[in-house]
């Protein structure tokens, strides 16, 4: 008896009239994946890294992301402590990314510093990010071991640093930049484009469904 | 899910009575398709993309065995596990014993149309284990024992009280009628079944061939807390899903944002690559993709190929006339709209989805948003001409085609009687040039007045003036 994977290929075989691919068009095919050749991308995102930056900062606020502009990543503890005593924060979960824990962090005040995965019942993460897409304003985070995944999706406000040197044009451009990093896919990417929502009750949008209620991103020059 | 599909048109005439739901369909004409014409605005590449879309698309399915054999690679390369599901029962299965192998209570499940396609939420709660949606749409009709009607936006056919009603019920609160508490309820509700899961089910919109990996693309952030927390990953998904490379995969994310809810980007796209690595703290112990077929591959080499194209954006049925009369449920199955109309008869079978591809104006709205060009109204008519040659079309029907033709295959008979016909509308029409009720077609009359014809036919306009010239 066959099984179903010799099935679903011979089907398709049957349907393609043909057999398993070899010669030129194995070779082309093979070429694509290697070289992985982009579509058309949108004009809008090829710009100068200046204004590259200022079309991120217009997208993400569009999509409802809130932006806290810092000269240096330096003033970044400064500025979390900042936000934490305006929003009566007790408490803040930290990734241990090296950028975060390389700043000094004694001075936040009434907010407790914890460094763990993400837990129900969180009321605020802090995460690095690994890139920032202009075309439409979109942070891209990769899992790791000091970037647990639920860091960004179980907090009700999710803040994310985010340095102006690690934005790009479009897509492919972070893809690109994945690559470069020479190692495999991480576990998890997440492209993450404003906060969360739902348009499921008579199509009217509302914020703050599963995941974080507020995405604030902390955009440091340097 | 049960087939209604026969019982189209009695399902339709019940929807057009139905207050409550045309009121729900309002939403729909008056949201998506403005959100997406002012997306589409903003992208002047627009049409640029769909083309590349749609020859990308042509390409894939021209090496479809060969890049699936390279998604398998990437995928047991990373320590995930590949099952090949040629039908429902088979995925329905592999799911069952990769729960029963976790010891699995209770799933938790992202939005996902294929499970809807295999009945799993029925095969597990057969088999003792229950399925718990988290999308928010999906989570109130799991509440009200009610399936999807759209695609994308699958509790379309409700309104607001609805939902304050069936959360009053089961979650026993004050009742609301406050969307964003409603939502709130809903997020503190979901949030224990999120951490006690075992395992959590997600679809995939797109499955990366290079990488091994999947993605799944949502706005509630529910398929990703349905993935990360429980300890077995596993996702849903069909063979048409695949694509070749992260680059390809990006030009259909731009693509499927603005043709489903005119958004520039959806808030969540989350590619899921293997296990957890050694060192994580968090994410599932296990990752396993459920590949299904379901009568896909045989649509390879067919009249149907092109309709592997569809990436699930929901414009066609957005833009329908007839869905946004009649709703998703009178379409009796998974996949409503034109590209139901156009899928389902392949899945369920010609005799029973007769009445879709039927079920249309061929306006043409379709093809003209679709992503990727599915030239969908060409596939609906071939759709008719195999309901017609297997003898499922009624009698009357097939016997007023073949009228038509014996006349349509003798110009000269054909002529005279359109003159005849004319003038006899024409008549009957009287000054005010419309007709109330006409005899055998009194499906258009009953509804509205025909329009009367002028007095001459076409042909008899068109020879007069060529000769005025």
């Amino acid at each position: 008896m066959s099984t179903s994977r010799d099935q679903i290929f011979g089907n398709i075989r049957l349907g393609l009239k043909r057999g398993p691919l070899e010669g030129e068009a194995l070779e082309k095919v093979k070429h694509r994946l290697a070289y992985h050749p982009s579509s058309t991308t949108p004009a809008r995102s090829d710009l100068p890294q200046e204004q590259q930056v200022e079309l991120f900062k217009s997208m993400a606020t569009e999509a409802a992301a809130e932006l806290i502009e810092l000269d240096s990543s330096s003033q970044l503890p400064q500025a979390v402590a900042g936000f934490a005593k305006k929003e009566s924060l007790k408490q803040l979960v930290s990734a241990t990314a090296d950028e975060l824990m390389q700043l000094d962090w004694s001075e936040t005040g009434d907010c407790k510093l914890l460094h763990r995965e993400g837990k129900p019942g969180d009321i605020a993460s802090l995460t690095g990010s690994f890139a920032g897409i202009a075309e439409t304003g979109t942070l891209m985070l990769l899992s790791g071991p000091q970037s647990p995944t639920t860091l960004n999706f179980l907090a009700d406000i999710h803040m994310v640093l985010l340095h102006e040197s690690s934005i790009v044009g479009p897509y492919e451009a972070a893809w690109q930049k994945l690559r470069e990093q020479g190692d495999s896919m991480p576990r998890t990417v997440n492209m993450i484009t404003g906060p969360s929502r739902s348009a499921d009750i008579e199509q009217k949008l509302q914020m703050g469904a599963h995941g974080p209620k507020r995405l604030v991103i902390f955009l440091a020059k340097d | 899910m049960q087939i209604n599909s026969p019982k189209f048109k009695e399902s339709s005439r019940i929807a057009l009575e139905d207050a409550n739901l045309q009121k729900a369909l309002g939403n729909l004409r008056d949201g998506f398709p403005v959100k997406r014409a002012n997306a589409v605005d903003r992208m002047p590449e627009f049409d640029k993309l769909r083309d590349e879309g749609r020859d990308l698309k042509d390409h894939i399915i021209a090496n479809l065995d060969f890049y699936l054999e390279q998604f398998e690679t990437n995928v047991t390369k990373n320590g995930g596990h590949v099952h090949w599901a040629r039908d429902s029962d088979d995925a329905n299965k592999a799911i069952l014993e990769i729960c029963r192998k976790s010891g699995a209570k209770t799933v938790t499940k992202g939005k996902s149309m294929v499970s809807e396609e295999i009945n799993l939420n029925d095969y597990l709660e057969e088999n003792g284990i229950q399925p718990v949606e988290t999308d928010l749409g999906e989570y109130i009709l799991q509440l009200r024992k009610d399936h999807p009607s759209h695609i994308i936006a699958p509790a379309i056919h409700l309104n607001l009280d609805d939902v304050s009603d069936i959360f009053h019920e089961k979650h026993g609160r004050p009742r609301t009628d406050d969307p964003a508490e409603l939502m709130q309820e809903a997020r503190e509700m979901l949030r224990k079944q999120f951490v006690a899961a075992d395992v959590g089910i997600t679809g995939a919109n797109f499955c990366v061939a290079e990488t091994g990996s999947t993605i799944i693309v949502t706005n509630e952030g529910n398929g990703d807390l349905t993935q990360t927390l429980p300890k077995v990953h596993v996702v849903i998904t069909t063979i048409d899903k695949i694509v070749p490379t992260l680059e390809d995969m990006s030009l259909f994310l731009r693509l499927l944002a603005r043709s489903a809810t005119g958004q520039e980007f959806t808030v969540y796209n989350t590619l899921s690559t293997g296990p957890r690595r050694e060192d994580d703290v968090d994410g599932p112990e296990e990752y396993h993709v459920v590949l299904l077929d379901n009568g896909r591959s045989e649509m390879i080499g067919t009249q149907f190929q092109e309709m592997l194209r569809c990436i699930r954006c929901s414009a066609c049925m957005n833009h329908c006339p007839v869905y946004g009369s009649v709703g998703g449920h009178a379409y009796g199955w998974v996949y409503p709209g034109p590209m139901g109309s156009v899928l389902t008869p392949k899945l369920i079978g010609i005799d029973k989805a007769g009445h879709l591809p039927n079920a249309s104006t061929f306006c043409g709205k379709c093809e003209s948003v679709c992503p990727v060009r599915i030239p969908l109204p060409k596939m609906m008519r071939h759709w008719r001409e195999r309901e017609f040659e297997k003898h499922l079309s009624p009698k009357g029907f097939r016997f007023g085609i073949c009228a038509w033709a014996f006349f349509a295959k003798r110009p000269a008979l054909y002529r005279w009687l359109a003159r005849a016909s004319s003038l006899t509308l024409k008549l009957i029409g009287g000054k005010k040039n419309r007709i109330r009720s006409l005899p055998l077609k009194n499906g258009w009359t009953l509804w509205r007045d025909l329009p009367a014809p002028q007095g001459r036919t076409f042909m008899d306009q068109w020879k007069k003036q060529q000769s005025s010239k």
